[in-house]
Protein backbone atom coordinates (compact mmCIF):
# COMPACT_ATOMS: atom_id res chain seq x y z
CA UNK A 1 0.00 0.00 0.00
CA UNK A 2 2.83 2.50 -0.12
CA UNK A 3 2.18 3.77 -3.43
CA UNK A 4 3.10 7.08 -4.38
CA UNK A 5 0.84 9.63 -3.04
CA UNK A 6 0.60 11.97 -6.30
CA UNK A 7 -2.02 10.54 -7.56
CA UNK A 8 -4.59 11.02 -5.53
CA UNK A 9 -3.43 14.66 -5.05
CA UNK A 10 -3.51 15.27 -8.20
CA UNK A 11 -7.36 13.99 -8.41
CA UNK A 12 -7.86 16.22 -5.64
CA UNK A 13 -6.16 19.14 -6.50
CA UNK A 14 -8.34 18.87 -10.31
CA UNK A 15 -11.50 18.29 -7.96
CA UNK A 16 -10.56 21.64 -5.82
CA UNK A 17 -9.85 23.35 -9.18
CA UNK A 18 -13.89 22.38 -10.64
CA UNK A 19 -15.42 23.68 -7.57
CA UNK A 20 -13.42 26.36 -6.21
CA UNK A 21 -12.93 28.32 -9.79
CA UNK A 22 -16.93 28.86 -10.58
CA UNK A 23 -16.86 30.24 -7.20
CA UNK A 24 -13.97 32.73 -7.86
CA UNK A 25 -15.42 33.83 -11.10
CA UNK A 26 -18.52 34.86 -9.71
CA UNK A 27 -17.18 36.42 -6.67
CA UNK A 28 -14.72 38.44 -9.51
CA UNK A 29 -17.54 39.43 -11.40
CA UNK A 30 -19.70 40.39 -8.71
CA UNK A 31 -17.32 42.83 -7.89
CA UNK A 32 -16.38 44.54 -11.66
CA UNK A 33 -19.47 46.50 -11.32
CA UNK A 34 -17.51 49.52 -11.45
CA UNK A 35 -15.56 50.02 -14.47
CA UNK A 36 -11.72 49.76 -14.10
CA UNK A 37 -11.89 48.97 -9.57
CA UNK A 38 -13.02 46.09 -7.47
CA UNK A 39 -15.94 47.17 -5.15
CA UNK A 40 -19.16 45.73 -3.37
CA UNK A 41 -21.10 47.91 -5.77
CA UNK A 42 -23.08 45.24 -7.28
CA UNK A 43 -23.80 43.51 -3.38
CA UNK A 44 -25.00 47.26 -1.96
CA UNK A 45 -27.46 47.97 -4.88
CA UNK A 46 -28.89 44.10 -4.46
CA UNK A 47 -29.07 44.60 -0.94
CA UNK A 48 -30.84 48.32 -1.11
CA UNK A 49 -33.13 46.90 -3.56
CA UNK A 50 -37.05 46.48 -1.61
CA UNK A 51 -37.83 43.74 -4.50
CA UNK A 52 -34.61 41.65 -2.84
CA UNK A 53 -35.58 42.28 0.82
CA UNK A 54 -39.72 41.45 0.33
CA UNK A 55 -38.51 38.17 -1.45
CA UNK A 56 -35.63 37.06 0.74
CA UNK A 57 -38.36 37.83 3.68
CA UNK A 58 -40.96 35.97 2.31
CA UNK A 59 -38.72 32.59 1.62
CA UNK A 60 -37.05 33.09 5.13
CA UNK A 61 -40.76 33.44 6.50
CA UNK A 62 -42.31 30.60 4.57
CA UNK A 63 -39.18 28.34 5.43
CA UNK A 64 -39.92 29.12 8.83
CA UNK A 65 -43.39 27.64 8.75
CA UNK A 66 -42.34 24.78 6.61
CA UNK A 67 -39.68 23.68 9.07
CA UNK A 68 -42.89 24.16 12.11
CA UNK A 69 -45.25 22.44 9.71
CA UNK A 70 -42.62 19.43 8.52
CA UNK A 71 -41.29 19.13 12.11
CA UNK A 72 -45.15 18.88 13.85
CA UNK A 73 -45.95 15.81 10.98
CA UNK A 74 -42.82 13.97 11.15
CA UNK A 75 -41.80 13.50 14.97
CA UNK A 76 -44.92 12.07 15.95
CA UNK A 77 -45.01 9.44 12.98
CA UNK A 78 -41.41 8.70 13.16
CA UNK A 79 -41.84 8.29 16.48
CA UNK A 80 -45.19 5.75 16.62
CA UNK A 81 -43.27 3.72 13.69
CA UNK A 82 -40.35 3.46 15.44
CA UNK A 83 -42.44 2.32 18.77
CA UNK A 84 -45.90 1.24 18.19
CA UNK A 85 -46.08 0.44 14.06
CA UNK A 86 -42.49 -1.14 12.83
CA UNK A 87 -44.83 -2.78 10.75
CA UNK A 88 -45.64 0.26 8.52
CA UNK A 89 -42.10 1.48 8.24
CA UNK A 90 -41.70 0.11 4.66
CA UNK A 91 -45.20 2.23 4.30
CA UNK A 92 -43.80 5.38 5.59
CA UNK A 93 -40.61 4.96 4.47
CA UNK A 94 -42.07 4.37 0.78
CA UNK A 95 -44.03 7.58 1.55
CA UNK A 96 -41.15 9.76 2.40
CA UNK A 97 -39.26 8.36 -0.55
CA UNK A 98 -41.64 9.77 -3.03
CA UNK A 99 -41.10 13.32 -2.99
CA UNK A 100 -37.38 12.00 -4.77
CA UNK A 101 -39.18 10.50 -7.52
CA UNK A 102 -42.04 12.19 -8.34
CA UNK A 103 -40.29 15.55 -9.68
CA UNK A 104 -41.36 18.77 -8.23
CA UNK A 105 -42.90 20.37 -10.93
CA UNK A 106 -44.73 17.41 -11.42
CA UNK A 107 -45.93 17.91 -7.94
CA UNK A 108 -47.18 21.14 -8.08
CA UNK A 109 -48.96 20.50 -11.40
CA UNK A 110 -51.25 18.23 -9.85
CA UNK A 111 -51.42 20.58 -7.28
CA UNK A 112 -52.53 23.18 -9.92
CA UNK A 113 -54.98 21.14 -11.16
CA UNK A 114 -56.10 19.68 -8.04
CA UNK A 115 -56.85 22.66 -6.03
CA UNK A 116 -57.29 25.61 -8.70
CA UNK A 117 -59.87 28.02 -7.73
CA UNK A 118 -62.93 26.00 -9.47
CA UNK A 119 -62.13 23.03 -7.21
CA UNK A 120 -63.68 21.88 -3.98
CA UNK A 121 -60.82 23.35 -2.10
CA UNK A 122 -59.80 26.36 -4.14
CA UNK A 123 -56.21 27.04 -2.13
CA UNK A 124 -55.33 28.97 -4.97
CA UNK A 125 -58.17 30.99 -5.32
CA UNK A 126 -56.43 33.39 -2.74
CA UNK A 127 -53.00 34.90 -2.10
CA UNK A 128 -52.84 33.30 1.85
CA UNK A 129 -54.07 29.85 0.62
CA UNK A 130 -51.23 29.53 -2.38
CA UNK A 131 -49.10 30.48 0.74
CA UNK A 132 -50.41 27.40 2.26
CA UNK A 133 -50.12 25.46 -0.83
CA UNK A 134 -46.43 26.03 -1.17
CA UNK A 135 -46.18 25.57 2.64
CA UNK A 136 -47.04 22.20 1.97
CA UNK A 137 -45.36 22.01 -1.47
CA UNK A 138 -41.71 22.24 0.48
CA UNK A 139 -42.95 19.90 3.53
CA UNK A 140 -43.35 17.28 0.46
CA UNK A 141 -39.89 18.82 -1.18
CA UNK A 142 -37.72 18.44 2.67
CA UNK A 143 -39.57 15.53 3.63
CA UNK A 144 -36.84 12.83 2.77
CA UNK A 145 -34.43 14.44 4.50
CA UNK A 146 -36.54 16.01 7.34
CA UNK A 147 -37.87 11.92 8.00
CA UNK A 148 -34.53 10.40 7.62
CA UNK A 149 -32.65 12.65 10.22
CA UNK A 150 -35.20 12.57 12.77
CA UNK A 151 -35.50 8.55 12.36
CA UNK A 152 -31.76 8.59 12.70
CA UNK A 153 -31.87 10.46 15.90
CA UNK A 154 -34.87 8.41 17.65
CA UNK A 155 -32.89 5.57 17.07
CA UNK A 156 -29.96 6.59 18.94
CA UNK A 157 -32.41 7.09 21.97
CA UNK A 158 -33.87 4.29 23.38
CA UNK A 159 -37.68 6.18 23.45
CA UNK A 160 -39.52 2.90 24.97
CA UNK A 161 -37.68 3.39 27.95
CA UNK A 162 -38.30 7.29 27.92
CA UNK A 163 -42.25 6.54 27.00
CA UNK A 164 -42.27 4.27 29.81
CA UNK A 165 -40.63 5.92 32.17
CA UNK A 166 -42.73 9.70 31.28
CA UNK A 167 -45.83 7.69 31.08
CA UNK A 168 -44.79 6.30 35.17
CA UNK A 169 -44.94 9.88 36.49
CA UNK A 170 -48.07 10.44 34.84
CA UNK A 171 -47.05 12.32 31.59
CA UNK A 172 -49.83 13.06 29.24
CA UNK A 173 -49.19 12.45 25.28
CA UNK A 174 -48.59 15.95 24.05
CA UNK A 175 -46.31 16.47 27.41
CA UNK A 176 -44.34 13.07 26.35
CA UNK A 177 -43.90 14.64 22.58
CA UNK A 178 -43.23 18.24 23.35
CA UNK A 179 -41.29 18.01 26.81
CA UNK A 180 -39.63 14.16 26.56
CA UNK A 181 -39.24 13.06 22.61
CA UNK A 182 -38.57 16.46 20.81
CA UNK A 183 -35.41 17.54 23.17
CA UNK A 184 -34.16 14.34 22.64
CA UNK A 185 -34.34 14.15 19.11
CA UNK A 186 -33.19 17.79 18.54
CA UNK A 187 -29.83 16.97 17.02
CA UNK A 188 -31.81 15.58 14.36
CA UNK A 189 -34.53 18.06 14.07
CA UNK A 190 -32.77 20.98 13.39
CA UNK A 191 -29.84 18.91 10.75
CA UNK A 192 -33.26 18.49 9.00
CA UNK A 193 -34.05 22.20 10.11
CA UNK A 194 -30.98 23.81 8.42
CA UNK A 195 -31.08 21.79 5.72
CA UNK A 196 -35.08 22.28 4.78
CA UNK A 197 -34.06 26.20 5.09
CA UNK A 198 -31.49 25.29 2.34
CA UNK A 199 -33.70 24.02 0.13
CA UNK A 200 -36.50 26.04 0.78
CA UNK A 201 -34.75 29.54 0.61
CA UNK A 202 -33.75 29.75 -3.13
CA UNK A 203 -36.25 27.29 -4.55
CA UNK A 204 -37.64 28.50 -8.06
CA UNK A 205 -40.21 25.94 -9.71
CA UNK A 206 -42.52 25.60 -7.02
CA UNK A 207 -42.92 29.23 -6.09
CA UNK A 208 -42.47 30.28 -9.40
CA UNK A 209 -45.32 28.26 -10.68
CA UNK A 210 -47.71 29.26 -7.83
CA UNK A 211 -46.82 32.58 -8.44
CA UNK A 212 -45.64 33.62 -4.98
CA UNK A 213 -43.25 36.86 -4.31
CA UNK A 214 -40.08 34.06 -3.06
CA UNK A 215 -36.38 34.74 -3.37
CA UNK A 216 -35.91 31.95 -5.92
CA UNK A 217 -38.18 33.72 -8.59
CA UNK A 218 -36.38 36.78 -7.67
CA UNK A 219 -33.34 35.60 -8.52
CA UNK A 220 -34.05 34.25 -11.78
CA UNK A 221 -35.81 37.71 -12.92
CA UNK A 222 -32.95 39.35 -11.91
CA UNK A 223 -30.73 37.31 -13.82
CA UNK A 224 -32.56 37.47 -16.84
CA UNK A 225 -32.64 41.59 -16.95
CA UNK A 226 -29.41 42.38 -15.16
CA UNK A 227 -25.45 42.19 -15.64
CA UNK A 228 -23.90 42.13 -12.17
CA UNK A 229 -26.37 41.33 -9.65
CA UNK A 230 -27.14 37.91 -10.68
CA UNK A 231 -23.12 37.08 -9.92
CA UNK A 232 -23.77 38.99 -6.03
CA UNK A 233 -27.37 37.17 -5.87
CA UNK A 234 -24.97 33.76 -6.13
CA UNK A 235 -22.76 34.11 -3.65
CA UNK A 236 -24.95 35.46 -1.32
CA UNK A 237 -27.05 32.34 -1.97
CA UNK A 238 -23.95 30.15 -1.87
CA UNK A 239 -22.95 31.66 1.56
CA UNK A 240 -26.89 31.12 3.04
CA UNK A 241 -26.79 27.28 2.18
CA UNK A 242 -22.61 27.62 3.43
CA UNK A 243 -24.06 28.50 6.79
CA UNK A 244 -27.00 26.50 6.87
CA UNK A 245 -24.89 23.20 6.65
CA UNK A 246 -22.18 24.60 8.93
CA UNK A 247 -25.01 25.06 11.91
CA UNK A 248 -25.49 21.25 11.34
CA UNK A 249 -21.96 20.08 11.64
CA UNK A 250 -21.74 22.76 14.67
CA UNK A 251 -25.21 20.98 15.81
CA UNK A 252 -23.84 17.76 15.67
CA UNK A 253 -20.45 17.84 17.15
CA UNK A 254 -22.03 19.52 19.84
CA UNK A 255 -24.08 17.13 20.87
CA UNK A 256 -24.15 14.98 23.97
CA UNK A 257 -23.67 11.71 21.94
CA UNK A 258 -20.92 12.53 19.75
CA UNK A 259 -18.75 13.37 22.53
CA UNK A 260 -18.22 9.36 23.16
CA UNK B 1 -71.56 -10.31 21.86
CA UNK B 2 -68.25 -9.65 22.54
CA UNK B 3 -68.53 -8.67 26.30
CA UNK B 4 -67.09 -11.80 27.62
CA UNK B 5 -63.74 -11.28 25.44
CA UNK B 6 -60.57 -11.25 27.08
CA UNK B 7 -59.93 -8.04 28.18
CA UNK B 8 -56.17 -7.94 27.61
CA UNK B 9 -56.19 -7.87 23.70
CA UNK B 10 -59.61 -5.91 24.18
CA UNK B 11 -56.91 -3.05 25.97
CA UNK B 12 -54.03 -3.63 22.87
CA UNK B 13 -56.88 -3.31 20.44
CA UNK B 14 -57.78 0.13 21.64
CA UNK B 15 -53.61 1.17 22.18
CA UNK B 16 -53.43 0.00 18.45
CA UNK B 17 -56.02 1.87 17.23
CA UNK B 18 -54.74 5.54 19.06
CA UNK B 19 -51.54 4.90 17.43
CA UNK B 20 -52.84 4.49 14.29
CA UNK B 21 -54.68 7.76 14.80
CA UNK B 22 -51.82 9.32 15.42
CA UNK B 23 -49.74 8.91 12.24
CA UNK B 24 -53.13 9.97 10.50
CA UNK B 25 -52.09 13.18 10.14
CA UNK B 26 -49.08 12.00 8.20
CA UNK B 27 -51.36 9.52 5.72
CA UNK B 28 -53.46 11.97 5.29
CA UNK B 29 -50.95 14.81 4.48
CA UNK B 30 -48.87 12.63 1.67
CA UNK B 31 -51.97 11.51 0.57
CA UNK B 32 -54.01 14.87 -0.03
CA UNK B 33 -50.38 16.37 -1.16
CA UNK B 34 -48.40 13.73 -2.75
CA UNK B 35 -50.34 11.00 -4.03
CA UNK B 36 -53.86 12.15 -5.04
CA UNK B 37 -51.85 15.40 -7.08
CA UNK B 38 -50.05 13.07 -8.65
CA UNK B 39 -52.72 10.42 -9.38
CA UNK B 40 -54.80 13.01 -11.05
CA UNK B 41 -52.41 14.04 -13.50
CA UNK B 42 -52.59 10.32 -14.47
CA UNK B 43 -55.93 10.44 -14.81
CA UNK B 44 -56.17 13.66 -16.53
CA UNK B 45 -53.10 11.82 -19.56
CA UNK B 46 -56.09 9.27 -19.89
CA UNK B 47 -58.86 11.90 -20.67
CA UNK B 48 -60.07 13.80 -23.48
CA UNK B 49 -61.69 17.13 -23.03
CA UNK B 50 -64.48 15.90 -22.15
CA UNK B 51 -63.19 13.85 -18.99
CA UNK B 52 -64.26 10.29 -21.43
CA UNK B 53 -61.00 7.43 -21.58
CA UNK B 54 -58.88 8.28 -24.19
CA UNK B 55 -55.15 6.91 -25.51
CA UNK B 56 -55.03 10.01 -27.46
CA UNK B 57 -52.57 11.79 -25.48
CA UNK B 58 -50.28 8.94 -24.67
CA UNK B 59 -50.07 8.70 -28.69
CA UNK B 60 -49.38 12.46 -28.94
CA UNK B 61 -46.95 11.92 -26.68
CA UNK B 62 -44.64 10.63 -30.15
CA UNK B 63 -44.84 14.36 -31.71
CA UNK B 64 -41.31 15.02 -32.69
CA UNK B 65 -41.05 18.45 -30.68
CA UNK B 66 -42.29 16.44 -27.56
CA UNK B 67 -39.86 13.01 -28.28
CA UNK B 68 -36.98 15.74 -28.91
CA UNK B 69 -37.63 17.25 -25.38
CA UNK B 70 -37.78 13.87 -23.94
CA UNK B 71 -34.58 11.93 -25.68
CA UNK B 72 -32.48 15.96 -24.60
CA UNK B 73 -33.47 15.49 -21.03
CA UNK B 74 -32.94 11.83 -21.27
CA UNK B 75 -29.43 12.62 -22.56
CA UNK B 76 -28.30 15.38 -20.53
CA UNK B 77 -29.47 13.76 -17.25
CA UNK B 78 -27.35 10.18 -18.06
CA UNK B 79 -24.52 12.24 -19.40
CA UNK B 80 -24.28 14.02 -16.55
CA UNK B 81 -24.61 11.05 -13.85
CA UNK B 82 -22.40 9.03 -16.08
CA UNK B 83 -19.51 11.82 -15.88
CA UNK B 84 -20.90 12.49 -12.12
CA UNK B 85 -20.57 8.58 -10.98
CA UNK B 86 -17.40 8.17 -12.42
CA UNK B 87 -15.29 11.79 -11.60
CA UNK B 88 -17.35 11.57 -8.06
CA UNK B 89 -15.88 7.88 -7.97
CA UNK B 90 -12.20 8.80 -8.38
CA UNK B 91 -12.69 12.00 -6.25
CA UNK B 92 -14.10 10.28 -3.03
CA UNK B 93 -11.41 7.55 -3.58
CA UNK B 94 -8.88 9.80 -3.98
CA UNK B 95 -9.65 11.31 -0.31
CA UNK B 96 -10.70 8.31 1.59
CA UNK B 97 -7.64 5.60 0.07
CA UNK B 98 -5.35 7.91 -0.88
CA UNK B 99 -3.38 8.03 2.50
CA UNK B 100 -4.23 12.33 2.28
CA UNK B 101 -3.98 13.92 5.02
CA UNK B 102 -6.17 14.26 7.90
CA UNK B 103 -8.04 17.39 7.18
CA UNK B 104 -8.52 16.77 3.44
CA UNK B 105 -11.58 14.25 4.28
CA UNK B 106 -13.97 16.06 6.37
CA UNK B 107 -12.82 19.06 4.32
CA UNK B 108 -14.34 17.69 1.08
CA UNK B 109 -17.37 16.12 2.91
CA UNK B 110 -18.50 19.80 4.14
CA UNK B 111 -17.87 21.21 0.77
CA UNK B 112 -19.55 18.46 -0.87
CA UNK B 113 -22.93 18.46 1.47
CA UNK B 114 -22.85 22.27 0.35
CA UNK B 115 -22.37 22.38 -3.80
CA UNK B 116 -24.89 19.09 -3.99
CA UNK B 117 -27.58 21.57 -1.87
CA UNK B 118 -26.09 24.43 -4.38
CA UNK B 119 -28.29 24.26 -7.42
CA UNK B 120 -30.88 25.93 -9.59
CA UNK B 121 -30.54 29.80 -9.93
CA UNK B 122 -27.67 30.63 -8.42
CA UNK B 123 -25.94 28.05 -10.23
CA UNK B 124 -26.68 29.15 -13.52
CA UNK B 125 -25.22 32.52 -12.21
CA UNK B 126 -22.10 31.16 -11.26
CA UNK B 127 -21.69 29.54 -14.41
CA UNK B 128 -22.22 32.37 -16.50
CA UNK B 129 -19.51 34.41 -14.56
CA UNK B 130 -17.19 31.62 -15.49
CA UNK B 131 -17.74 30.16 -18.69
CA UNK B 132 -20.18 32.72 -19.98
CA UNK B 133 -19.01 34.76 -23.09
CA UNK B 134 -17.80 37.69 -20.92
CA UNK B 135 -17.05 35.09 -17.85
CA UNK B 136 -13.78 34.73 -15.92
CA UNK B 137 -11.99 31.57 -17.36
CA UNK B 138 -13.72 32.60 -21.05
CA UNK B 139 -11.28 36.01 -20.49
CA UNK B 140 -8.43 34.29 -18.92
CA UNK B 141 -8.08 32.21 -21.93
CA UNK B 142 -8.55 34.76 -24.38
CA UNK B 143 -5.90 36.75 -23.04
CA UNK B 144 -3.36 34.36 -22.13
CA UNK B 145 -3.58 31.46 -25.22
CA UNK B 146 -5.51 34.13 -27.10
CA UNK B 147 -8.02 31.06 -27.18
CA UNK B 148 -11.45 32.07 -28.06
CA UNK B 149 -14.06 28.83 -26.71
CA UNK B 150 -16.63 30.43 -28.08
CA UNK B 151 -15.15 30.91 -31.84
CA UNK B 152 -13.91 27.07 -31.18
CA UNK B 153 -17.52 25.57 -30.91
CA UNK B 154 -18.18 25.86 -27.05
CA UNK B 155 -21.66 27.57 -25.80
CA UNK B 156 -22.36 27.04 -22.06
CA UNK B 157 -25.85 27.43 -23.32
CA UNK B 158 -25.96 23.79 -24.86
CA UNK B 159 -25.69 20.14 -24.22
CA UNK B 160 -21.69 20.52 -23.00
CA UNK B 161 -22.49 23.23 -21.36
CA UNK B 162 -25.40 22.46 -19.48
CA UNK B 163 -23.81 18.50 -18.54
CA UNK B 164 -21.11 20.78 -17.14
CA UNK B 165 -22.89 22.66 -14.99
CA UNK B 166 -25.30 19.67 -13.41
CA UNK B 167 -21.59 18.30 -12.87
CA UNK B 168 -21.17 21.00 -9.80
CA UNK B 169 -23.69 19.46 -7.79
CA UNK B 170 -23.80 15.94 -9.47
CA UNK B 171 -20.16 14.93 -8.31
CA UNK B 172 -20.94 15.77 -4.76
CA UNK B 173 -23.72 13.76 -4.51
CA UNK B 174 -21.98 11.24 -5.97
CA UNK B 175 -18.92 11.85 -3.21
CA UNK B 176 -21.68 11.39 -0.59
CA UNK B 177 -23.87 8.33 -2.07
CA UNK B 178 -20.32 6.23 -2.61
CA UNK B 179 -18.47 7.07 0.76
CA UNK B 180 -20.44 4.64 2.59
CA UNK B 181 -19.39 2.15 0.31
CA UNK B 182 -15.70 2.96 -0.25
CA UNK B 183 -15.55 2.65 3.55
CA UNK B 184 -16.99 -0.70 3.44
CA UNK B 185 -14.15 -2.21 1.31
CA UNK B 186 -11.46 -3.61 3.76
CA UNK B 187 -8.24 -3.42 4.18
CA UNK B 188 -7.90 -6.78 5.05
CA UNK B 189 -9.46 -7.75 1.62
CA UNK B 190 -6.87 -5.97 -0.18
CA UNK B 191 -4.37 -7.36 2.15
CA UNK B 192 -5.65 -11.33 1.65
CA UNK B 193 -5.46 -10.62 -2.31
CA UNK B 194 -2.25 -9.35 -2.26
CA UNK B 195 -0.68 -12.20 -0.14
CA UNK B 196 -2.63 -14.41 -2.52
CA UNK B 197 -0.34 -13.09 -5.08
CA UNK B 198 -3.08 -10.62 -6.55
CA UNK B 199 -2.09 -7.47 -8.31
CA UNK B 200 -3.54 -4.21 -8.09
CA UNK B 201 -5.47 -4.31 -11.28
CA UNK B 202 -6.67 -8.32 -10.38
CA UNK B 203 -7.53 -6.76 -6.75
CA UNK B 204 -9.91 -3.61 -8.28
CA UNK B 205 -11.24 -6.09 -11.04
CA UNK B 206 -11.72 -9.63 -8.81
CA UNK B 207 -12.89 -8.44 -5.59
CA UNK B 208 -13.59 -4.14 -5.03
CA UNK B 209 -15.62 -3.38 -8.66
CA UNK B 210 -17.96 -6.57 -8.39
CA UNK B 211 -18.62 -5.83 -4.56
CA UNK B 212 -18.65 -2.04 -5.53
CA UNK B 213 -20.75 -2.17 -8.99
CA UNK B 214 -24.22 -2.53 -7.56
CA UNK B 215 -23.70 0.86 -5.25
CA UNK B 216 -22.19 2.46 -8.70
CA UNK B 217 -25.17 1.46 -10.58
CA UNK B 218 -27.12 2.74 -7.75
CA UNK B 219 -25.77 5.64 -7.39
CA UNK B 220 -26.12 6.65 -11.38
CA UNK B 221 -29.41 6.15 -11.36
CA UNK B 222 -30.23 8.49 -8.13
CA UNK B 223 -28.08 11.04 -10.09
CA UNK B 224 -29.68 10.19 -13.10
CA UNK B 225 -33.07 11.07 -11.36
CA UNK B 226 -31.70 14.14 -9.85
CA UNK B 227 -30.74 15.56 -13.47
CA UNK B 228 -34.02 14.77 -14.95
CA UNK B 229 -36.24 16.21 -12.04
CA UNK B 230 -34.31 19.84 -12.20
CA UNK B 231 -35.21 22.60 -14.25
CA UNK B 232 -34.41 25.79 -12.29
CA UNK B 233 -30.61 25.76 -13.49
CA UNK B 234 -31.65 25.36 -17.10
CA UNK B 235 -34.61 27.54 -17.24
CA UNK B 236 -32.00 30.27 -15.36
CA UNK B 237 -29.25 29.52 -18.16
CA UNK B 238 -31.24 29.30 -21.19
CA UNK B 239 -34.72 30.66 -20.49
CA UNK B 240 -36.77 28.87 -22.46
CA UNK B 241 -35.01 28.14 -25.77
CA UNK B 242 -33.11 25.06 -24.27
CA UNK B 243 -36.21 22.12 -25.24
CA UNK B 244 -35.59 20.17 -21.89
CA UNK B 245 -38.58 17.92 -21.24
CA UNK B 246 -39.12 20.12 -18.22
CA UNK B 247 -38.53 23.76 -19.83
CA UNK B 248 -41.63 22.06 -21.85
CA UNK B 249 -43.74 21.30 -19.13
CA UNK B 250 -42.85 24.58 -17.24
CA UNK B 251 -44.42 26.35 -20.34
CA UNK B 252 -47.07 23.80 -20.75
CA UNK B 253 -47.92 24.81 -17.38
CA UNK B 254 -47.55 28.43 -17.60
CA UNK B 255 -49.37 29.13 -20.70
CA UNK B 256 -51.01 25.92 -22.71
CA UNK B 257 -47.89 25.76 -25.05
CA UNK B 258 -49.12 22.78 -26.43
CA UNK B 259 -52.90 23.93 -26.85
CA UNK B 260 -53.96 20.59 -25.21
CA UNK B 261 -54.28 20.78 -21.62
CA UNK B 262 -54.85 16.47 -21.20
CA UNK B 263 -51.31 16.44 -23.26
CA UNK B 264 -49.96 18.04 -20.89
CA UNK B 265 -51.23 15.66 -18.30
CA UNK B 266 -49.65 12.77 -20.77
CA UNK B 267 -46.10 14.33 -20.01
CA UNK B 268 -46.36 14.24 -16.55
CA UNK B 269 -47.27 10.94 -16.61
CA UNK B 270 -43.65 10.23 -18.90
CA UNK B 271 -41.73 12.23 -16.51
CA UNK B 272 -43.29 9.94 -13.47
CA UNK B 273 -42.39 6.55 -15.05
CA UNK B 274 -39.10 7.93 -15.85
CA UNK B 275 -38.07 8.92 -12.86
CA UNK B 276 -39.96 6.06 -10.90
CA UNK B 277 -38.31 3.36 -13.14
CA UNK B 278 -35.05 4.79 -12.05
CA UNK B 279 -35.72 5.48 -8.48
CA UNK B 280 -37.21 1.91 -8.32
CA UNK B 281 -34.29 0.16 -9.72
CA UNK B 282 -31.97 2.42 -7.20
CA UNK B 283 -34.24 1.35 -4.26
CA UNK B 284 -34.08 -2.42 -5.23
CA UNK B 285 -30.01 -1.87 -5.79
CA UNK B 286 -29.10 -0.32 -2.84
CA UNK B 287 -31.49 -2.81 -0.60
CA UNK B 288 -28.74 -5.58 -2.62
CA UNK B 289 -25.95 -4.26 -1.66
CA UNK B 290 -26.61 -3.32 1.83
CA UNK B 291 -25.63 -7.05 3.20
CA UNK B 292 -21.92 -6.31 1.71
CA UNK B 293 -21.45 -3.16 3.14
CA UNK B 294 -21.61 -3.43 6.77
Amino acid sequence: MNQSRIIPWIGFGLGALYFLIPLIATFEFSMRMERGTYSFKAYRIVFADPGFQASFAYSAVIAVLTIIVGVALVVPTAYLVQLKLPRLRPVVEFLTLLPLVIPAIVIVFGYLRMYNSSSILPLTGSARGTDLLLIFAYVMLSLPYMYRSVDTALRTIDIRTLTEAAQSLGSSWPRIMLQVILPNVRVGVLSGAFLTFAIVIGEFTMASLLNRPAFGPYMQLIGANRAYEPAALAIIAFAVTWACMGLIQLVASLSPGSKR
Amino acid sequence: MSTTALPASAARDRRINWSWVGVLPFIAFTLFFLILPAANLIVGAFQDANGAFTLKNIVNLGQPAIVRSYVLSLQVSAASAAAGVLLGFLLALAVIHGMLPRWVRPTLMTFSGVASQFAGVPLAFAFLATLGRTGLVTAILMTLFDFNIYRAGFNLLSFLGLTLTYLYFQIPLMVLVITPALDGLKREWREAASTLGATGGQYWRMVALPILWPPMLGAFLLLFANAFGAIATAYALTGSSFNLITILLYAQIRGDALHDPNLGYALALGMIVITGVSNGAYIWLASRSARWIR
